[in-house]
């Protein structure tokens, strides 16, 4: 029997009473890892803090920033949090469209994955900036100094995308929690009933109130998708609108685009399988779930690895001397040992994937997710450093594989990102309740309706055999006659 | 004549169904289809074709919030722009069209989605008071009718509910 549900996407006969229970005792009562976890994260985080504390007072030079390498690790970072954020843009907006069933116990965790990445992507430019205080000069605001910023730079474009991205995925995961919060109103007690009273703005499920609420999440999901597409377009940007060797590529945006997608997918294994353990959700977030989420994964990484190859044979047969050295020197050059890295992180270790074992083995895939993640996070690093380290200009030819303070910010930023997201879902449900009914309640109907016709071939096929002459078989003379 | 308005508790979709039918039959008098509110824990598909088409709107405004940013977009740059009129521009365009709308596009959307999250928050009739006609099996398992009736076929309405399987039955004055 428990096969068998594994083997389902999701139990249809669930009592939805119980899917209210469950999700919420989740939410009061996590596994001791939680906490762990948590304390965990918030230790990453204060090693960030010290780190930007140093940086403060001593300036970027601490960081080892300097020229040619004025952009380094924090870029890199920078990007590799942003094309994290697509992957609940995927998840929820696009399966969502394609009206993909089985998004829906695991869409909610991705939407509010996209948020975190973007809220903590958006510390790295400040970061970046060295003299944080000035951050307000980038607002395009009236100032008596007549500095407006330069709107044909795409550092500019990235401000205006950002904001517009990460304003309207906090929206859209906002709205898809009011019946949810709606149902915590109604039945937990304290501080709690208190919180999602006020949160869910009086939501009575009427149904002027669905009506209204599908058309506003359709129109949502419609407009994340083509946002998001252009969120990392204008990251590419930043790289492409150059004439630095390695950078000014067409196919960087849809190569940009395409690693946020599967980087994000990546992300999305890892915290299925944290949140399954942690909260107890075997019966929600079920094997079948991840099977399709890592075959998602696969075909996003096997676009990713064409998108490379295509990068590297457009250099190696173009005329282009600077882009062709770089690229010979990323093989085998002072980052060949990252570089090869990614090349396995990023395009071979995905074939583990295509072992249905593997797939269903919930510590094999997390291990690979997070090596899916790593690779990621090379390529983006990969991107920035070798370009700055062997640039057009030979006399700054310098390599430089990061300073313990930029290293230590990157790895505070995953805690910082670990704080939000598992707070998130420790306050609010990780699982969508209402959407898991509606999954239940259709996919009852489903099987309902398909016994209705088989009962019914079964009785017009014994009605043509009575009206052929009697109980004979299929094929037979009677059955053809009649 | 003053009315009352009545929620009836049912235990799935099905029951509730036949009790709109019935309506629609016109088995109750007095009592149309128009009047009738459906409150449920999930969105049933059917509820449109059992209750009859009813507007949502949400999608004009959010056009509308969508022309007002391109607008907006195209304005605020151009008149930020317009003060590098002042500063030395070597030649290249004081607007650049190609790298505004790029901007635009992002302005499109911003006020699109804004738009249409408080279109809907005033739509959907949100931060109203539930009142008494309101229970938490609503967000459990069980569907409510909600209709507003004159007093005087208060009971017959009542009774209706009764012998089509309600679970319970609430009501409020109008």
């Amino acid at each position: 029997m428990g096969q068998v549900i594994e083997d389902k996407m999701i139990d249809e006969k669930l009592e939805w009473s119980r899917i209210n229970a469950d999700v919420i005792a989740s939410m009061q009562n996590p596994r001791r890892a939680y906490w762990v976890t948590l304390m965990v994260c918030i230790a990453m985080f204060a090693c960030a803090i010290a780190a930007e504390i140093y940086q403060y007072k001593l300036g970027l030079g601490g960081a080892g920033l300097n020229n040619p390498h004025m952009w380094d690790m924090y870029i890199a970072t920078f990007v590799f949090w942003i094309g994290m954020s697509h992957a609940g843009t995927l998840l929820s907006a696009i399966l969502h469209i394609i009206h993909a069933q089985w998004r829906k116990p695991i869409y909610r965790f991705a939407e509010a994955m996209t948020t975190f990445s973007l809220m903590t992507a958006g510390f790295f430019p400040m970061i970046h900036l060295g003299r944080v205080w000035n951050l307000y000069w980038v607002l395009p605001y009236v100032s008596d100094r007549g500095i407006w910023p330069n709107f044909r730079s795409p550092l500019v474009w990235d401000a205006f995308a950002i904001s517009t991205y990460l304003s309207s995925s906090a929206l859209f995961l906002f709205i898809g929690l009011i019946p949810d919060m709606a149902i915590l109103r109604d039945h937990t007690t304290g501080w709690r009933k208190k919180l999602y009273g006020v949160l869910c703005l009086g939501w009575r499920g009427d149904d002027r109130q669905w009506r209204n609420f599908r058309r506003t999440y359709m129109l949502l999901a419609c407009f994340l998708i083509p946002l998001a597409i252009s969120v990392h377009s204008i990251v590419s940007s930043d790289f492409a609108m150059s004439i630095m060797p390695g950078w000014h590529i067409t196919t960087f945006p849809p190569y940009f685009v395409a690693g946020a997608l599967y980087s994000g997918c990546a992300a999305i294994m890892t915290l299925f399988v944290l949140l399954r353990y942690f909260f107890r959700m075997e019966e929600y977030m079920t094997l079948n779930i991840m099977e399709k989420t890592t075959k998602l994964t696969f075909a996003i990484a096997m676009v990713w690895t064409y998108l490379n190859l295509i990068e590297f044979s457009a250099t190696w047969y173009g005329h282009n001397m600077y882009d062709k050295e770089l690229l010979i020197d990323k093989a085998v050059g002072p980052y060949a040992g990252i570089f090869w890295a990614m090349i396995f992180c990023g395009m071979v270790a995905p074939f583990a994937m295509c072992f249905q074992k593997l797939r269903r083995h919930m510590p094999s895939m997390f291990v690979l997710s997070i090596v899916l993640q790593l690779g990621m996070f090379l390529e983006r690093w990969m991107i920035v450093a070798p370009t700055l380290s062997m640039s057009h200009q030979v006399h700054q030819w310098d390599v430089l594989y990061g300073t313990v303070i930029e290293w230590a910010i990157v790895f505070g930023s995953f805690g910082w990102f670990g704080i939000l997201f598992l707070v998130f879902v420790k306050m609010f449900p990780s699982v969508s309740m209402y959407e898991v009914k509606e999954l239940c309640f259709h996919l009852k109907h489903e099987i309902e309706e398909e016994e209705h016709e088989k009962k019914l071939a079964a009785e017009k096929a014994g009605g043509k055999q009575t009206s052929g002459g009697g109980a004979s078989p299929a094929g037979s003379p009677g059955l053809e006659g009649a | 004549m003053s009315k009352h308005r009545l929620l009836a508790m049912f235990k799935d979709f099905d029951d509730a169904f036949d009790v709109v039918d019935k309506i629609k039959a016109k088995e109750v008098s007095g009592l149309v289809v128009e009047d009738i509110n459906m409150m449920s824990p999930i969105e049933h598909p059917d509820v449109d074709e059992k209750l009859g088409k009813r507007p949502v709107n949400v999608a004009y405004f959010t056009l509308l919030g969508a022309i007002f940013g391109v607008t907006f977009g195209f304005f605020f740059l151009t008149s930020a722009q317009a003060s590098f009129l002042v500063q030395p521009q070597g030649g290249k365009a004081v607007v650049p069209l190609p790298t505004n709308f790029v901007l635009m596009y992002e302005m499109l959307i911003f006020f699109a989605v804004w738009t249409t999250v408080v279109t809907f928050l005033v739509l959907s009739k949100l931060f109203r008071p539930r009142g008494t006609l309101y229970s938490e099996k609503l967000t459990v398992d069980e569907i409510g009718i909600v209709v507003e009736i004159e007093d005087d076929k208060l009971e017959a309405v009542k009774n209706f509910f009764k012998d089509n399987k309600a679970l319970e039955i609430r009501e409020e004055k109008a």
